[in-house]
């Protein structure tokens, strides 16, 4: 049966139906439900519910609770993502699986509370020091972030990697249906193994020696092994961990790129304009990272441009322009600092985008030509009627202004297939161009260690 | 069919679960719901809000920018988001705290002297629920006998028995607006 639940409550639910059993973390606004829940939920559970003296202190417990083999969450907004930063670069150099949940709000510094989408540099590109990366998962409802928070504790123990579910504070204090009989003791996934390296007090044993948690590798030829090592899991990351869902992409001359709350945004947006006949669709990546770069680059076929719509000052569209790799325009529209972006803002972005189009100013420069000339015709027309009031020349003068209105017709569809013609042409130019590129980019993201990687 | 509202007031007047009873009540009837609050550093008399959508699709923005249908349950509530309602919208207002307000005469309004009729019942806590049964009324959002059904739900077995003066506020609410109609 569905229930109406909040964004935050459903998520810490849906983490203790995964079997998670500790929670760290430390208050801090648009994220406050999911501690308050887990403070009323675990000790229910036997679980711990622990409230840090500073997130510092709660990423680190997370580490140490990791490290022991348990499923473990923590949670918070930006600023306190921010300090969690170091704490994140040491569980991924150890191996630890975890979920993290960041709740955006407006930044930079302690910034406002209200919902934003300006962590995304933070949360895909690492966000600590060193080489490293993080499957994030970007919900942009509420059944949907109960599903991911689930899933993310999977993809965590499945690489033994932290996992982000980013929200922001929409996503968070929004009620919604959800049913939450449908991932009720949810069992871990079936390919995962018992984790033989957990630091838990066991006599050392061939298949499971002594546990050592640790993130410090002083040789440097050994880190660089360790490295390598990372970097292939991050490369079977991006092999079978990539989500993303498609709308009306099949034919669409505008494609919409948003995750999370703005593409909620962007989908009323895109119902109105295809009311009005402009043939808009969307790719809305569900794992920002890995970024859904194939399902992106599939829509070239029919795009002849993109809009990536964030709630910052644009950070994903680098995503988008380097999956494109400058084959089309992309062009941006976004708000911050917690404001959200409106459905009209959004339909008025697009329809510009829609006239400046090169093809579509061409045919309405066509149209408006032919107007002009059709009405001239019709004018020369009426002065021929009203100078000769003859019935008999009434009928010449209306055969003649049939005449020059087939003539008109006539040169507006041979214009327009003019103008087609030059576009399809250029088209094909600019893939000859293009297409070399676009393969050795494949080739170059397909090495064998993917794939083997790819099957775990 | 996609009905939005936007529900204000002070903190404390129970806007927040007018939003919440029609959320819940439309999803019993099978619609696709969403309820985003105003959320901040909030109080009990400070400004609160709500925004629900109903729809038969799922939702595209939970948000409300131009409400369509609003309710303003004090003053400033009504000076602020008067202005961003569409033509043709409809406005309900507690004329018990609004009083003489300044009205556009391009939309439908409907005054609900909230207060004055809880105050009858003898119990002004019950103010919320006369503005629920005047929206329902006005709306036809979700049927009299699920709304009824998602208050003794949400009551629970605690409160049970104060289902039935909020029955009668709610009642009173929709009388209301059938008078007005």
């Amino acid at each position: 049966m569905k229930k109406l639940m909040k964004g935050n409550e459903a998520i810490a639910e849906a983490a203790i139906q995964a079997g998670c059993r500790f929670f760290f973390g430390y208050p801090i606004t648009p994220q406050n439900q999911i501690p308050e829940y887990m403070s009323k939920r675990m000790p229910q559970v036997g679980g711990c519910f622990l409230q840090s003296e500073s997130e510092v202190a709660a990423i680190n417990m997370v580490y140490g609770a990791g490290g022991a083999g348990a499923r473990v969450m923590t949670s918070s907004s930006s600023p306190g993502i921010s300090l969690k930063q170091e704490g994140i670069s040491y569980i991924v150099g150890a191996e630890v699986p975890c979920v993290i949940v960041n709740m955006v709000r407006g930044g930079p510094g302690l910034g406002s509370i209200q919902p934003a989408q300006s962590d995304y540099y933070q949360a895909t590109r690492g966000g600590g020091h060193g080489d490293y990366r993080m499957c994030v998962l970007a919900p942009s409802s509420v059944q949907e972030a109960v599903d991911l928070t689930q899933e993310a504790f999977d993809i965590a123990d499945r690489y033994r990697n932290p996992v982000m579910v980013l929200g922001d504070g929409l996503i968070g204090q929004m009620m919604e249906p959800v049913d939450m009989d449908l991932c009720k003791d949810r069992k871990p996934a079936e390919d995962l193994t018992e984790k033989t390296w957990a630091a838990t007090g066991h006599v050392a044993t061939e298949e499971a020696p002594r546990a050592i948690i640790n993130s410090l590798y002083i040789q440097p030829d050994v880190l660089e092994k360790h490295c390598q090592k990372l970097q292939a899991k991050y490369d079977a990351i991006e092999a079978a961990e990539c989500r993303w869902q498609e709308e009306e992409t099949e034919d669409a001359e505008i494609v919409i790129v948003a995750y999370g709350t703005t593409s909620r945004i962007c989908r009323s947006a895109m119902r109105k304009l295809r009311k009005e006949g402009i043939r808009v669709g969307m790719i809305r990546p569900i794992t920002l990272w890995p970024f859904p770069e194939a399902a992106i680059r599939a829509t070239l076929k029919t795009a002849r441009q993109y809009l990536c719509v964030e709630m910052s000052m644009g950070q994903m569209i680098d995503d988008v322009r380097l999956a494109i790799n400058g084959e089309r325009p992309v062009d941006f529209y976004g708000r911050t600092g917690g404001m959200v972006p409106t459905v009209n803002e959004i339909v008025e972005k697009i329809r510009a985008m829609y006239e400046n189009d090169p093809l579509h100013k061409a045919t309405k420069g066509v149209t408006e030509a032919m107007d002009a000339v059709g009405s001239a015709f019709d004018k020369m027309g009426q002065k021929i009627g009203k100078a000769v009031s003859d019935a008999e020349l009434d009928k010449k003068a209306d055969s003649f202004r049939q005449q020059a209105s087939q003539m008109v017709d006539r040169t507006a569809s041979s214009i327009a297939k003019g103008v087609d013609a030059v576009a399809d042409t250029l088209g094909k130019a600019f893939s000859s161009i293009f297409g070399g590129g676009q393969k050795a980019q494949e080739t170059t993201k397909a090495p064998a260690e993917n794939n083997e990687g790819g099957e775990q | 069919m996609e009905k939005q509202f936007l529900i204000a007031g002070f903190g404390g007047q129970g806007v927040l679960l007018i939003g919440q009873l029609i959320a819940k009540a439309a999803m019993k009837q099978d619609y696709e719901v969403s309820w985003m609050p105003s959320y901040g550093p909030e109080m009990r008399g400070g400004e609160a809000n709500c925004a629900v959508v109903v729809s038969d699709e799922p939702i595209g923005s939970p948000l409300v920018s131009e409400p369509p249908v609003l309710i303003a349950m004090n003053k400033p509530s009504l000076v602020k988001f008067m202005p961003m309602m569409p033509a043709g919208g409809v406005l309900l207002y507690n004329s018990s705290l609004i009083e003489d307000p300044e009205l556009r005469d391009d939309i439908k309004v409907i005054a609900v002297p909230c207060n004055e009729i809880a105050e009858k019942l003898q119990n002004t806590r019950t103010s919320n629920m006369v503005m629920l049964g005047a929206v329902r009324q006005a709306t036809d959002v979700v049927s009299e006998e699920n709304l009824i059904a998602t208050l003794q739900d949400w009551l629970g077995e605690k409160k049970a028995h104060m289902l039935d003066i909020n029955k009668q506020a709610i009642a009173e609410g929709a009388a209301i607006v059938a008078a007005a109609q």
